[in-house]
C-alpha cells in the first residue's frame, strides 16, 4: 500500500484509488469485520499487481453484499444468492476477466449454496471471498446455516438446533483449487491469501470469520467487536494443510485457520478451449 | 448492420420450432446461452449447443433456472448477446432475476415454450397461460416486450427480432411460443447473412470521464459499456441514479424511485408504436374481428375462412407482439366493429386488455381453453356466428365455451350453498 500522498497540500487516503470515496461513509456498524476484509482486499489488489481494469467484483445481498459498491472496480450488486451464477456468466462472456465474488455466508452458502458447489465443480475462474459472521445481520440477526450449534439468533430464540456448514470442507469436496480461512483479526495473512488467490486460475475460496457486534455477539452476550477480536486472538489456531473435515466451528470453540487446499486442476475455460480445438481438428 | 456469415447456417430446412429458434439466436449474434433442460423447450438448447462452438458461441447447462438467468445477465454485462431457454416451472423460477435484468436495463432474450400449467401441469402439451406472467411476473414496476410466433419459420425470424428489440430498448424480451409451435416441424428458410438485419449493442463512445451508465438518450434508453473496459461501472438492483449509485433515501427532494421506475415503464410505453407488430386482415369492412396470437392464430384462420364462406364479415388481428399491447389499434377497431372474438389457451389473459381497450364500444367474446390442446376451428366459427348475431351491447367479457368444454361442464359445477 502506498504511503500517504499529498495532492494540493491535502492528505488523501492511500486507498482512494481503490475505493469509491464518494460513497463513504459505508453502512457497516462499529465493530463489524467486513471493513477489515475490504481493507485486506484493497491491499491484496495492489499486492497482486493484477490489472484493475480486468477485475470485476460481484456481490449478492446482505451486509457483505454491499462490498461491491464500495470498491472501485467494475462492480455488480446482484440478487440474493445469485452472485456466483452471475459471475459465471461474466467469465464465460469474457474469459479475460478475473471475477471476485465478495459476499456473506447466508448469500453464498444458504440461498446460493447450489451455485457455490457447481462453480467449484466446474472450476470456474473466480475468487470467492465469503465473510462468515454466523448470522443474517442485514435483516436483524436471524439464524443462518453457519450459526454454531446452541448459539442464539432471533429465529432460534432457544439456541440453534441445526449443525452448521463447514465452508472449507464444502469448497474442498466440491473441487475448489484454493481454500483458506482467516478471521478479521488476521489482516496480514488474509491479505497475502487474497493476493495469492487473485493470481490463481480456477475456483478459490477464502472464508473470513468476522465479528457481528450488533446481532451475533449481542444476542449471545459475547461483548463488542473488540471482545470478539480478543476471542479470535486467543482461540485461533493456524494449521496450514489441515484436513478440511476437521474445520467445524462450534459455539465459542477454537477456530482453525490457515491455507488448507492449494492444488492444480484445469479451469472450465481451459478445458473448454482444449475441447474446442480438438473438435475443430477432427473436422 | 448485417448478420455475421459465421453465425448464419443458410439453407432450406425441415426442422421444428425449437431448433429454428436456436438457429435464429445464433444468426442474431447470440454468444452465450445458459439454460436448464425443461420440456418442451429442450430441443432449442440442444440445437444451440450443437451449432454454437463452431461459430465461437458458448452454451452452458447451468445447475438450475435461477443460475441460468443470472448467468445470462452476467454475460450480457460482459458485453455479449445472450438468451435463456425455458418453459413454465423454469420460467417461474426465473422471475426475480428477470426483474433484476429489467432494473439493470441489460439486454437479453428468454425463449418460453409454454406448456400446460399450473405447476408441473402437462409438460408435453401446449398452453398459453404464461402471458400475464411474462408481463407482471417479477415484483415491482417495469415493462418488457413479448412476441408470440405461430410457426417454426417465425421462431427463426422472431428470435432475431427479439434480440434486435432487446438491444434497442435494453429490456428483457420474451419469445412467448408454445409447445405446439415449438414441436411443429415445417419448412424453415434461413436466408443469407446479408439479408438479415442485426441491431448492434448501443455502446457508448463519448469521453470516458463523462459516461453515466443510466443517462438516457432521447428515446429514453441509455448507452452501455462492457465490464472490463475500465469504466469502473457500478451496477445494482437498488433504485439508482444516472451514475448507477443506489439512492435509498426518498423524500420530497429526492425522487429517484419515481424517476427510475417511470423511465423503465416509459421507454417501452412511449416507443410502443415502433415496437408493436400486428398482422391485420379484412378488418376494413368487418363486423367481427378475431384477436389472436401464437398457435391460436393458425387455428383461427380456418374458423375465419368458414365464417366468410357463410357470408359473415369477419376480419383478423394477429398480435405478433403481445406486449406492449396495441391499445390504440383495439380502441380504433372497437368503434367500427360489433365484436371481438379472442381465442386463448387459458381462461382469459390477453382478453382483459382487449376488453379494457374496447371501452364498451364492442362486445368482447373469449373462447377459453384449458390447455393440453388447441381450439377446434368450429369453436372459433361458432363464436364468430354468435358475435355477428348478437345486437345487444353486453358488459364485460362474454365467455363462449368450446364444444369440448360444454361436454365436460354440461351441467356446470352444480354449486351448492
Amino acid at each position: 500500500m502506498a504511503t500517504l500522498k499529498t495532492k494540493s497540500n491535502e492528505l488523501i487516503h492511500p486507498m482512494e484509488h481503490l475505493l469509491r470515496m464518494d460513497r463513504i461513509p459505508h453502512i457497516w456498524c462499529p465493530g463489524c469485520g467486513i471493513g477489515t476484509a475490504v481493507t485486506a482486499f484493497a491491499s491484496a489488489l495492489e499486492k497482486s499487481k493484477i490489472d484493475l481494469d480486468k477485475v470485476c467484483i460481484v456481490s449478492g445481498i446482505g451486509c457483505t453484499g454491499r462490498v461491491a459498491g464500495y470498491v472501485k472496480l467494475d462492480s455488480f450488486h446482484t440478487t440474493h444468492g445469485r452472485a456466483i451464477a452471475f459471475a459465471t456468466g461474466i467469465t464465460l462472456g469474457n474469459p479475460d476477466l478475473k471475477v471476485v465474488v465478495f459476499s456473506g455466508d447466508g448469500d453464498l452458502i444458504s440461498i446460493g449454496g447450489n451455485h457455490f458447489i457447481h462453480a467449484a465443480r466446474r472450476n470456474i475462474n473466480m475468487l470467492v471471498i465469503c465473510v462468515n459472521n454466523f448470522i443474517y445481520a442485514m435483516t436483524g440477526g436471524q439464524v443462518a446455516p453457519t450459526t454454531p450449534l446452541s448459539a442464539y439468533a432471533t429465529t432460534s430464540p432457544f439456541g440453534c438446533v441445526e449443525p452448521p456448514f463447514n465452508i472449507p470442507y464444502i469448497a474442498d469436496s466440491s473441487g475448489a483449487v484454493y481454500v483458506a480461512r482467516w478471521t478479521a483479526l488476521h489482516i496480514r495473512r488474509l491479505t497475502n491469501s487474497m493476493a495469492e488467490a487473485l493470481n490463481k486460475p480456477g475456483f478459490s475460496v477464502i472464508e473470513v470469520i468476522s465479528p457481528c457486534a450488533m446481532y451475533y455477539s449481542r444476542i449471545n452476550k459475547l461483548g463488542d467487536g473488540l471482545d470478539m477480536m480478543k476471542f479470535y486472538h486467543d482461540n485461533s489456531e493456524i494449521k496450514h494443510g489441515e484436513d478440511t473435515k476437521n474445520l467445524d466451528i462450534g459455539f465459542q470453540t477454537k477456530i482453525t485457520v490457515g491455507k488448507f487446499v492449494d492444488r492444480e486442476r484445469p479451469t472450465y475455460t481451459e478445458s473448454y478451449k482444449k475441447w474446442l480445438s480438438e473438435i475443430k481438428r477432427k473436422k | 448492420m448485417k448478420a455475421n456469415p459465421r453465425n448464419v447456417n443458410t439453407g432450406i430446412y425441415y426442422i421444428d420450432g425449437d431448433v429454428a429458434s436456436g438457429q435464429g439466436a445464433l444468426a442474431a449474434g447470440c454468444r452465450f446461452i445458459g439454460g436448464y433442460p425443461i420440456t418442451p423447450s429442450t430441443e432449442a438448447a440442444e440445437a444451440f449447443a450443437k451449432i454454437a462452438p463452431k461459430a465461437g458461441a458458448v452454451f452452458i447447462q447451468m445447475e438450475d433456472e435461477l443460475a441460468s438467468i443470472a448467468s445470462v445477465i452476467g454475460a450480457s454485462c460482459a458485453g455479449v448477446k445472450t438468451m435463456t431457454i425455458t418453459s413454465g416451472p423454469g420460467y417461474s423460477l426465473m422471475m426475480e432475476t428477470i426483474g433484476f435484468g429489467a432494473m439493470l436495463e441489460t439486454p437479453f432474450v428468454i425463449l418460453n415454450i409454454q406448456r400446460g400449467g399450473p405447476s408441473t401441469g402437462a409438460p408435453t402439451k401446449t398452453g398459453q397461460a404464461d402471458m400475464m406472467q411474462s408481463r407482471w411476473g417479477s415484483h415491482g414496476d417495469y415493462e418488457i416486450i413479448a412476441i408470440a410466433p405461430e410457426s417454426p419459420q417465425e421462431l427463426f425470424d422472431y428470435t432475431i427480432k427479439a434480440f434486435n428489440l432487446a438491444e434497442k430498448y435494453r429490456c428483457p424480451v420474451m419469445i412467448m411460443a408454445d409447445e405446439c409451435v415449438g414441436h411443429m416441424t415445417e419448412k424453415v428458410v434461413i436466408p443469407k447473412a446479408d439479408e438479415i438485419e442485426i441491431e448492434p449493442r448501443r455502446f457508448y463512445n463519448g469521453p470516458r470521464d463523462k459516461y453515466l451508465p443510466f443517462k438516457p438518450d432521447k428515446d429514453l434508453v441509455p448507452k452501455m459499456v462492457k465490464a472490463g473496459d475500465g469504466y469502473k461501472l457500478y451496477i445494482t438492483g437498488h433504485t439508482h441514479d444516472e451514475k448507477g449509485y443506489p439512492i435509498l433515501t426518498q423524500n420530497s427532494k429526492v425522487k429517484t424511485q419515481k424517476s427510475t421506475t417511470r423511465r423503465l415503464v416509459d421507454k417501452i410505453k412511449l416507443n410502443a408504436d415502433k415496437i408493436i407488430e400486428l398482422k391485420e386482415e379484412n378488418t376494413d369492412d368487418a363486423d367481427v374481428v378475431v384477436v389472436s396470437y401464437g398457435i391460436s392464430s393458425r387455428v383461427a384462420v380456418r374458423g375465419i375462412e368458414k365464417a366468410r364462406e357463410k357470408g359473415i364479415k369477419v376480419g383478423s388481428l394477429r398480435l405478433v407482439t403481445v406486449w406492449p399491447f396495441p391499445d390504440k389499434k383495439i380502441t380504433e377497431l372497437a368503434k367500427k366493429v360489433k365484436a371481438f372474438v379472442v381465442p386463448e389457451i387459458n381462461y382469459g389473459q390477453v382478453v382483459f386488455d382487449v376488453e379494457r381497450c374496447s371501452h364498451g364500444e364492442a362486445n368482447v367474446i373469449l373462447i377459453p381453453h384449458g390447455g393440453a390442446g388447441v381450439h377446434h376451428p368450429d369453436d372459433i366459427l361458432s363464436a364468430i356466428e354468435y358475435a355477428s348475431k348478437e345486437n345487444k351491447k353486453i358488459e364485460g367479457i362474454i365467455e363462449h365455451k368450446t364444444k369440448l368444454e360444454k361436454l365436460i361442464f354440461e351441467e356446470g359445477y352444480k354449486l351448492k350453498e
